[in-house]
């Protein structure tokens, strides 16, 4: 206000332009300071023997100093800006936390068994030390490819319909729906659906790999089918026309124009969904099993994976039971370095197969 | 090469929406036709119908006659793709492929029909469609390099290269300068002046000085209204529509009035 009436007055000097540019501000050091001290308060009190959320409390309270500060030197508009980057920033951190928690608890009590002999022993005949997890590994790998294998073309097929064929029919509204609705299905579900459908052919009791693959692929389906069906919208139409305009039918565009323009974007949805089941433990437990040999039929008898084993690790670790619990945390650090291979390699991917320009 | 257009009492309809109504033109081979007209008087729809590409709308379909040497286009058991492969069309905004090479989106109408050819022989039509097109110095070095790195106006050209190299018999262009500036525009009508020895071509434009430059014959297109069908208004020699236009409509729009 009173820059404007000094503006109405006519006579603006020098320092008038530059009060009126600048405006009032906190020192540049204002948030380093603020954000600085709350931490190493923070800090003297998780030292002290404060609860670690507690003492997080207190750095963030303390960095609310910094929009009070600006709100009377600045006024509201910075202040509001100043307190939306303090409630952002503290949301990420919120966010990081149980990750970076997860992360370091898996690696710190996983790495103790790692060694040559984890990786390439099964269970069998194992009492206490010793064993290894190669059979569950077999098991995680064979399943969830038996589920990539069913997954991806019905997925990839039931998508390139939604987009490129259904003309938003009736039947394609439904499809979505169900699709929606699947994705939300509960995994014991799953398991329990591949269960009933392998026992009406072998009776009760069954317990086969490959049902696994189909109970992960009810999960895995709409994931891909939902990712593809995004790619695929976002492939331009002017490209679908270029391609019909040289006289090039309808399937050849669909497979030779539209799904390589999205075949980043599709493989890193596909890499993504088995990121998301490989982890599933419910839905195996049911239909897998439990072994402790290695099995590389998926069609004949029960399969070990990474989850199931690390599940009845915990759960029944026999006596004593640091052996059984260690490999459990080598386990789970083993899925976590699957999972986390797989969302570099979807990375990759998008990187090398992305339509390049000169940008 | 190069046929006549022979079109007689089409209308064109968007479901049940009339959208051009009984347009009957003549265009002869190896003349270069320009359409103007206000935005949405259905220049563009009826460029489309004449390749049959506004069938990719759903609902869209024509009564009428379109005659290419005396066959008609829409007969029941003409096949749109075979339509497309005769009659070439070139974008509004340049499309080339984003995944190929300016070797390979030269080449695409081959390759994406799986076409054999030798290596030599694929040489050899991509180095003649992009000496049609006017590229061929500018990308002579970099054929391997992705189509979508060039400037606008080299893209347009690297598409018209793509639509020349299946040899149609008649091309499209449906405003094929407005996305461009002054220089590859002027560049693209030259061309079109090269072009005509060999193709008939049709050209939508929204520039009326272009329509002037560029045409032998030109058609006006106007609508009475919003939701009135689109008619064609009329059609002659270009110098005759624009120094003697015989539609008081004509020449309010020649003359800037409206449009």
């Amino acid at each position: 206000m009173t820059t404007l009436t000094t503006k109405d007055s006519g006579t603006p000097g020098p320092l008038d332009v530059r009060q009126e540019l600048y405006g009032a501000q906190l020192p540049s050091w204002a948030g380093k300071a603020v954000l600085g001290g709350g931490v190493a308060i923070g800090l003297v009190l998780y030292l002290l023997g404060t609860n670690l959320m507690l003492a997080a409390l207190v750095v963030f309270v303390i960095s609310l100093a910094l929009p009070v500060w600006s709100v009377t030197v600045e006024g509201s508009r910075k202040a509001t800006d100043r307190l939306v980057t303090v409630l952002v920033t503290s949301s990420f951190v919120l966010a990081m936390f149980p990750l970076v928690s997860i992360l370091a608890t898996v690696i710190t009590n996983g790495t103790r068994v790692l060694s040559a002999e984890f990786f390439t022993f099964s269970m069998r005949n194992v009492v206490g030390e010793g064993g290894g997890i190669y059979h569950a590994i077999i098991g995680t790998l064979l399943i969830t490819g038996g589920a990539a294998v069913i997954s991806i073309p019905i997925g990839l097929f039931a998508a390139i319909y939604l987009v490129e064929y259904s003309e938003g029919n009736r039947l394609s509204r439904w499809i979505r729906f169900l699709v929606d609705v699947m994705t939300g299905i509960p995994s014991i579900v799953a398991g329990l659906f591949a269960y009933a459908l392998f026992v009406l052919f072998f009776g009760e009791g069954v317990r086969l790999g490959i049902g696994g693959s189909v109970a992960l692929s009810v999960l895995m389906i709409p994931v891909v089918v939902r990712s593809t069906e995004e790619m695929l919208k976002l492939v331009p139409n002017e490209l679908r026309e270029a391609s019909y305009a040289l006289g090039v039918p309808k399937w050849r565009t669909v497979s030779k124009v539209v799904l390589p323009t999205a075949l980043a974007g599709i493989v890193t949805g596909i890499t993504l969904a088995v990121a998301r089941v490989i982890g599933e433990t419910a839905p195996l437990l049911i239909i897998a099993g439990l072994t402790d040999s290695v099995n590389f039929n998926l069609f004949d008898g029960r399969m070990a994976t990474l989850p199931v084993f690390t599940y009845s690790s915990v759960r029944s670790p026999g006596i004593p039971p640091e052996f059984s619990i260690d490999r459990a945390w080598g386990a789970a650090l083993t899925l976590l370095v699957i999972v986390m291979l797989l969302n570099l390699i979807a990375r990759l991917v998008s990187y090398f197969f992305s339509p390049k320009g000169e940008r | 090469m190069a046929k006549s257009i022979d079109v007689s009492d089409l209308n064109i309809y968007y479901g049940d929406f009339l959208a051009v109504e009984d347009v009957t033109i003549p265009i002869a081979a190896k003349s270069v036709t320009a359409f103007i007209g206000p935005s949405g008087c259905g220049k563009s729809t009826f460029l489309r119908s004449l390749n049959r590409m506004h069938e990719v709308i759903r609902g869209a379909r024509v009564e009428g006659k379109v005659l290419i040497d005396g066959q008609d286009l829409y007969a029941s058991d003409v096949d749109p793709v075979n339509v497309r492969r005769m009659i070439g069309m070139v974008f509004q905004r340049p499309n080339p492929f984003p995944t190929m090479s300016i070797y390979d989106n030269v080449l695409a109408g081959q390759k994406l029909n799986s076409k054999r050819m030798k290596k030599s022989e694929s040489d050899d039509v991509v180095e003649r469609s992009l000496r049609s097109a006017g590229l061929w110095a500018e990308v002579k070095d970099r054929l391997d390099r992705p189509g979508s790195g060039l400037s606008g106006g080299q893209q347009q050209r690297l598409c018209i290269a793509r639509a020349i190299s299946v040899e149609p018999e008649i091309l499209l262009m449906d405003e094929p300068c407005s996305a461009l500036d002054p220089i590859s525009t002027s560049v693209i009508e030259d061309l079109i002046h090269e072009l005509k020895s060999q193709y008939t071509i049709v050209i939508v434009t929204h520039n009326m000085q272009q329509a002037a430059r560029v045409s032998d014959e030109t058609a006006f297109f106007n609508l009475s209204g919003v939701g009135k069908p689109g008619r064609l208004i009329e059609v002659g020699r270009t110098e005759a529509i624009f120094s003697n236009p015989q539609d008081p409509a004509t020449e309010a729009y020649i003359q800037g009035r409206f449009g």
